[in-house]
């Protein structure tokens, strides 16, 4: 008998009736502190500030019973920015997982296959074209939409294998980082100015304008997700072993790329191109859970509650000057993706 | 045509990768509780009709035929509940354990609303059973030996509980007594019912475990049956350009390919004689 240090609890079924499932205790419990702890941020962020709103009252105002100045600045102000930031988290820890999975690799995430790179082309085609902000979303969202075909139409060969999409992908995004850059030299200074704000990814003054199609996008991609992800997982085993299992492989992959591709338009429409979650949400997720293989939900749930935590530091971290998110995810990513590949050397 | 008679096989194969035809006319019948064996020089084909067996290749011409339909217009997954297969290469999700790997298996038989009944819970300890892993449950896959994890991965096979198992060189990257282990197991799992389809290259070990051989080269079909009625000295000349002789393994009475020795010894005759 050889005996091992035992990793995981053994994982009881959960029957009733015809129904049944199997969740894995350690994964359920991190779902639960992950919900707890993005509900904490969230009261904190939309209690704390300038003005500090007592946590009662946040929750008073929240319920429309709360004094004027209270419901103004929680329900016009705080809130459609939490809001926003969670939704966006989210988008972009779905988004993550779907890419990571399907390439097989941490660095398959959008933020490295041009994806992010493509949203901020289109952004700041639409500022220099003297857009409003509703055109900077569109721009972005249809940068994403246009790079993803381009990248998988290249990596297409009988299916796609998902270690020639990271390097078409990685091209992709080299060449779409220095467009990027061309198009801010030869900008107008105010110009160059605000689309640079915009690609440091920011929810700063986010209202409900902003939160409300990411909702939307969210609630329509969530059922998608959760029908891709266990044949998602099964497809993490190579292809011929998927399709023995009775999995239509390639239009699993075909709905992922859909989805995962809209997730990052839209959270990058909304918030700018944020680095760095959509690649440590899904692996700081997996460790989390000791999961084999990236999760959607606890993916979905880690970067909701990394991204308005990295929102928050970078409100109240340096007050009174601001931080945009966008620069808290980029320095706590870099951190992240070095500890990342010192623990892979070993 | 005995087709009717089986409930796995093809008629008409034209087998293509892109451009490249691999084979072309090709007709071929699993006999039903047989342990089938196909075998071949690299490149004869033989991985290529497995794959097409286990509907992983469509077929450029011709059709595979399992319970008297076309493959490809049964649902996917009710054909994954008929017929398995174990590829050549599966990645190993990183640090996943034997009983969450082996449960996988049980895929073809879950719904979103039923992902763990009793009968996915009886399957898989009986798979896990049947191929000695119970004592890894918890380990991580990762960590085994090629032996063990060949065995997991056949668990997981297994825990599908298909009456066909096709498995696509099961012994490869194997050492000599994994490889026996992994055919000896194949050979309870044959006789315990099933019909087992395998892709070797060992052409004694073939003869050894094969109740039915089929003998491929260069995308046809040479011969096929009974190991024991078809291997010859001239079907080993004409299908692996190998000058042989053939005795009776002194274990199983099957044919036993001895290669002719290039530069021969002071007394050539003692292999020859034999027990």
């Amino acid at each position: 008998m050889t005996l091992s240090p035992s990793p995981v609890r053994p994982r009881r079924a959960v029957r009733l009736g015809p129904w049944s499932v199997r969740p894995a205790p350690r994964a359920l419990s991190v779902c639960l502190g992950l919900v707890v702890g993005g509900f904490a941020v969230a009261v904190l962020a939309i209690s704390t500030g300038e003005f500090t709103v007592p946590v009662p009252d946040v929750l008073h105002a929240l319920f429309g019973q709360g004094t004027p100045v209270a419901e103004l600045i929680v329900g016009k102000l705080r809130a459609p920015r939490v809001v926003t930031g969670l939704l966006v988290g989210a988008a972009f820890g779905m988004s993550g997982a779907i890419f990571q999975s399907l390439t097989r690799n941490p660095l398959g995430s959008p933020d490295f296959i041009g994806f992010t790179a493509g949203a901020s082309t289109g952004g700041i085609l639409a500022v220099v074209s003297g857009g409003t902000a509703v055109h900077v979303a569109g721009g972005a969202l249809a940068g994403c939409v246009a790079t993803a075909l381009l990248v998988y139409g290249l990596a297409f060969r009988r299916g796609v294998q998902g270690y020639r999409l990271v390097l078409v992908g990685i091209g992709a995004n080299a060449l779409l980082v220095a467009v990027n850059s061309y198009l801010l030299t030869r900008a107008n200074i105010n110009d160059a100015a605000t689309a640079g704000a915009w690609l440091t990814g920011s929810l700063g003054g986010r209202g409900w304008d902003h939160a409300i199609p990411v909702g939307v996008a969210v609630a329509v991609l969530l059922p998608v997700c959760a029908y891709v992800s266990r044949p998602m997982r099964m497809i993490e085993m190579g292809d011929d072993a998927a399709r023995a299992m009775g999995i239509d492989v390639e239009g699993v992959r075909a709905a992922a790329v859909v989805a995962g591709v809209l997730l990052c338009g839209v959270a990058t429409a909304a918030a700018g191109p944020v680095v760095f979650v959509a690649l440590a949400a899904p692996q700081l997720a997996r460790r989390l859970a000791r999961s084999p293989g990236v999760t959607m939900t606890t993916s979905a749930l880690t970067g909701a509650v990394l991204l308005t935590a990295a929102d928050l530091a970078g409100q109240r971290l340096f007050a009174p000057v601001q931080l945009p998110v966008g620069v808290l995810t980029a320095a706590i990513g870099g951190v992240y993706l070095a500890l990342l590949l010192r623990k892979d050397r070993h | 045509m005995p087709e009717s008679a089986a409930r796995l096989s093809g008629s008409g194969l034209t087998l293509a990768y892109d451009q490249r035809v691999v084979a072309e006319g090709l007709d071929v019948t699993i006999p039903d509780a047989s342990f089938t064996v196909i075998i071949g020089p690299n490149a004869c084909g033989k991985s290529t009709l497995l794959r097409a067996l286990a509907r992983m290749l469509k077929p450029r011409r011709g059709a595979v035929h399992l319970d008297g339909s076309v493959i490809t217009s049964l649902p996917s997954k009710e054909v994954a509940r008929r017929l398995g297969l174990l590829p050549q290469t599966s990645i190993v999700p990183d640090g996943i354990t034997v009983a969450d790997l082996v449960a996988r298996g049980r895929y073809p038989h879950q719904r979103l609303m039923r992902q763990w009944s009793r009968a996915d819970e009886a399957a898989v300890a009986e798979a896990m059973r049947a191929t000695d892993v119970a004592g890894l449950a918890e380990r991580i896959v990762d960590e085994l030996s090629g032996g063990q994890r060949q065995r997991v991965w056949l668990a997981m096979a297994l825990a599908q509980e298909t009456p066909i198992l096709l498995l696509d060189e099961p012994t490869t990257f194997l050492d000599i007594s994994h490889q026996i282990e992994v055919l000896d197991l194949c050979a309870d799992l044959h006789d315990a019912g099933r019909t087992m389809v395998a892709v070797l290259h060992d052409l004694n070990q073939a003869c050894r475990y094969a109740t039915h051989l089929v003998v491929m080269r260069e995308g046809r079909i040479v011969a096929e049956g009974d190991p024991s009625a078809i291997v010859t000295p001239e079907l080993v000349e004409r299908v692996f350009d190998l000058r042989c002789e053939i005795i009776a393994d002194p274990q199983t009475g099957t044919p036993l390919v001895i290669p002719e020795a290039r530069r021969r010894a002071s007394a050539p005759a003692v292999l020859a004689e034999g027990p």
